[in-house]
């Protein structure tokens, strides 16, 4: 907002057409990127109009899809094309591709922006990936369907979750050993650590629950479940989790359930449930957490939800079954 | 650079399926000597070794692949043994014979249970092993799972028939030993009247089928069916069923008529079949043929331009190479590189009785089959498996609690239970026998 007042100030006297394009020019900074699993396709949302400008297609049935540390590359996993492929932001086009194991799913940057560890859904293994010189450093077994992954703020432990072994997996990044196993509830699905590194949240889409754990000697610190009026609790299926960086919410995707849960982050009780589109699948805050975008898998779209009054505000047309988001700066 | 695909492991457990046929061989008492073992060691090793070959290839010395971590519970390695017991089952001669059985419809699935089992089992420090027995007649089976049961496998995975099922869950020597999966026998007696504590059915019975089916053509409002029914005794039972479903749920058989066609059909059905199937009016034009003897050439052969539904047409099925939602393309793919071929229905009622045991075994924490039947059975059982909802195991008559697919042959069309349909517990029940309608004795603990 204050750059797009600096404009405005800066261009009073211009001629008012200039500087209506400077306005737009200063504001077009923040943009979403979605993945279209069924379309090959990225929508690029503009955060500023919520508006859909373009539609980029990629490798086949894309569904991660995370920034680099400097945001100048897009990486996204092209599950049926064996590949993550990079893209350049700035030019909006796909100009590599890392190796990455058959059918990877999701992906987790490691902070030092340079190892990427991926899933690899069809295989029961994890691969890092040296993001640098595009090679393989290591490949880690883990359980049946791994699907979700992420790298602890201080860059410590990745954990991935393993859909049908019903496990999250502990990664040293050091050794790239496997040290510990957590049982969760049925077909975990994601996994996501606070700003602090202090605890992981990690959804289980068929066990309906989403299960805290204390990052420091890993025990469980609490089971989370949903109860939605009017909703079958077997149509509850958390799937993406998000956290405020205040600590103050959680965010989770119930999937078919059509809601996504505002969790209080400190007390785990449950707030609310905004209703967004249908089979609601992974989250992402925009405008410094001002926004949540929300992908809508059957109904093809994305929800903006406005994080103060939690309401969904707006909703976007993108392509078949938007899977991932990812917003830069 | 591509990554060299690990998984291709499991295709040396592939074994030919003639080396299997049954039809025609003597009923061997030796065959439990017959072991296919999925031993996870050895799997590993192939994997390691695989990767060793990679790892020399392409990527520097320094890396290997990692080894499981071990479990924090010691060192005991925890066996689970299961006995995959196969009874030869007659089959009559069927006229739409373009797409037979798979001989190893069930085992494949078993095999692929067991191996998912132990890509988790690693972590806990279990091992499942299978025996495999493929047997030519009930007295066989029996003896079979009898010296199973003896040599300490606890867990039977039956695709025998109805009355085989029967008489091992009832035999001195097995019963309260063991936990016997129903694999095989859609027969609805073995849910409603005959139900057997012990016995458990992962496979949907016959009255779930047909309510699936009945619900989604009530709520497409298709109230009216004709019913062409063929001669065999299974075709009978598949009329019984939807009779029952069209009384539950509000459908009107309008006629119903068996077949006896004893030409070619397959040359003749633009000729005969109009004529078979005219009437004044029906929506739907319902077909019970469980062999698929006629039935695939009822669709487009009508009198009236109707829809095909039942055995044949849109079919309510457990498990169907055309599914995908709910990850199920991942089960798909895995099963289509160990087998080699599609999944079937036997193949996941044979598959997700393995990972029962394995999820019961894990979450109870005991291989002993009293305490992982009386946790199979308890509310706290439940099991992801592909199908967008927890399955677990009703705790009257053992069935497996599942959703029902409907298919064409490309694509599924809708699964059940339909929205609308409401039970006070879940409306999962609302598919088969319910409480109320069972009349057996069927305990909770073996």
């Amino acid at each position: 907002m204050n750059q797009k007042n600096k404009v405005q100030r800066m261009c009073a006297n211009a001629l008012v057409g200039a500087c209506l394009m400077a306005v737009s020019l200063a504001a077009f900074t923040e943009t979403a990127y979605v993945s279209n699993e069924k379309d090959n396709t990225i929508s690029v949302i503009d955060i500023d109009s919520l508006s859909v400008v373009e539609t980029l297609e990629v490798g086949m049935r894309p569904r991660g899809i995370t920034f680099n540390n400097d945001f100048t590359q897009l990486y996204i996993c092209a599950s049926d094309s064996d590949a993550v492929q990079v893209m350049d932001v700035a030019s909006r086009r796909i100009v590599s591709d890392l190796p990455s194991g058959e059918d990877p799913e999701q992906f987790a940057l490691h902070p030092n922006g340079r190892n990427l560890y991926i899933a690899n859904e069809d295989n029961a293994i994890v691969t890092v990936v040296d993001t640098t010189s595009k090679t393989v450093i290591a490949q880690v077994d883990v359980g049946v369907e791994p699907e979700g992954m992420a790298v602890s703020p201080d860059g410590r432990w990745a954990v991935n979750t393993s859909e049908t072994t019903n496990m999250l997996h502990w990664i040293d990044t050091g050794s790239h050993e496997l040290v510990d196993n957590t049982l969760v509830g049925q077909r975990p699905r994601h996994v996501e650590f606070t700003n602090d590194g202090g605890t992981l949240w990690a959804s289980s889409e068929i066990g309906g629950t989403v299960t805290v754990i204390r990052v420091k000697d890993r025990e469980v610190l609490q089971t989370i479940e949903f109860k939605i009026r009017g909703v079958h609790r077997d149509r509850i299926q958390p799937v993406g989790v998000k956290l405020t960086k205040d600590g103050r919410y959680a965010f989770v995707a119930l999937g078919p359930a059509n809601h996504v849960a505002v969790v209080d982050a400190e007390t785990y009780k449950v707030l609310d449930y905004i209703l967004v589109g249908r089979r609601v699948w992974h989250l992402e805050f925009a405008r410094d957490e001002e926004l949540l975008l929300t992908t809508n898998g059957v109904s093809g779209d994305v929800t903006v939800v406005d994080v103060d009054e939690l309401k969904a505000i707006k909703t976007l047309k993108v392509g078949r079954y938007p899977w991932g988001v990812a917003v830069a700066p | 650079m591509k990554i060299t695909p690990i998984t291709r492991y499991r295709r040396e457990h592939r074994r030919s399926t003639a080396a299997h046929g049954v039809a025609g061989t003597e009923p061997k008492n030796e065959s439990i000597d017959r072991r296919v073992r999925l031993d996870p060691t050895n799997a590993w090793t192939a994997v390691a070794t695989l990767f060793s070959a990679f790892a020399l290839a392409v990527v520097p010395p320094y890396v290997k692949a990692q080894q499981p971590a071990e479990a924090n519970q010691g060192d005991a390695v925890i066996n689970i043994k299961m006995l995959y017991l196969e009874e030869y089952q007659e089959r009559p001669p069927a006229l739409s014979n373009i797409f037979p059985r798979p001989e190893d419809q069930g085992e494949q699935g078993a095999h692929l249970g067991v191996a998912d089992s132990n890509t988790t089992g690693r972590f806990l420090r279990q091992r499942y092993d299978m025996s495999v027995s493929r047997v030519a007649n009930q007295r066989a089976a029996l003896q079979s799972a009898r010296s199973s049961v003896d040599a300490g496998l606890a867990f039977i995975l039956a695709n025998v028939s109805a009355d085989t099922a029967l008489t091992l869950a009832r035999d001195s020597s097995i019963s309260g030993k063991a936990v016997i999966f129903n694999l095989g026998s859609t027969e609805d007696q073995l849910r409603a009247t005959q139900c057997t504590t012990g016995l458990l059915h992962t496979i949907p019975s016959r009255a779930m089928l047909t309510d699936a089916l009945a619900q989604f053509l009530i709520r497409r409002k298709w109230q009216k069916w004709l019913l062409l029914t063929g001669p065999q005794e299974a075709d009978k039972a598949w009329v019984n069923a939807i009779n029952r479903s069209a009384k539950r749920f509000g459908g009107k058989i309008t006629d119903e008529r068996t077949w006896s066609f004893n030409t070619d059909l397959r040359r003749t059905a633009q000729q005969e079949l109009p004529l078979f199937t005219q009437a004044r009016s029906y929506d739907v034009v319902l077909v019970a043929d469980e062999i698929g003897d006629v039935g695939e050439y009822v669709s487009y052969n009508t009198w009236l331009p109707r829809p095909v539904a039942g055995t044949q047409g849109l079919v309510p099925v457990g498990w169907h190479r055309v599914l995908e939602q709910w990850g199920a393309r991942q089960l798909q793919n895995r099963f289509q590189e160990q087998a080699g071929r599609t999944m079937n229905d036997v193949d996941y009622a044979a598959w997700v009785a393995v990972r029962a045991i394995a999820e019961a075994v894990t979450r109870s924490k005991s291989t002993q089959p009293a305490a992982v039947y009386r946790y199979l059975l308890s509310d706290d059982f439940e099991l992801a498996a592909f199908k967008g909802r927890s399955l677990s195991f009703r705790s009257w008559n053992g069935q497996l609690r599942q959703p029902i697919p409907l298919v064409q042959p490309r694509a599924m069309v809708s699964q059940s239970p339909q929205e609308g349909f409401l039970h006070p517990q879940t409306e999962l029940d609302t598919l088969g026998y319910d409480v109320q309608e069972t009349n057996c004795s069927f305990e909770k603990s073996l």
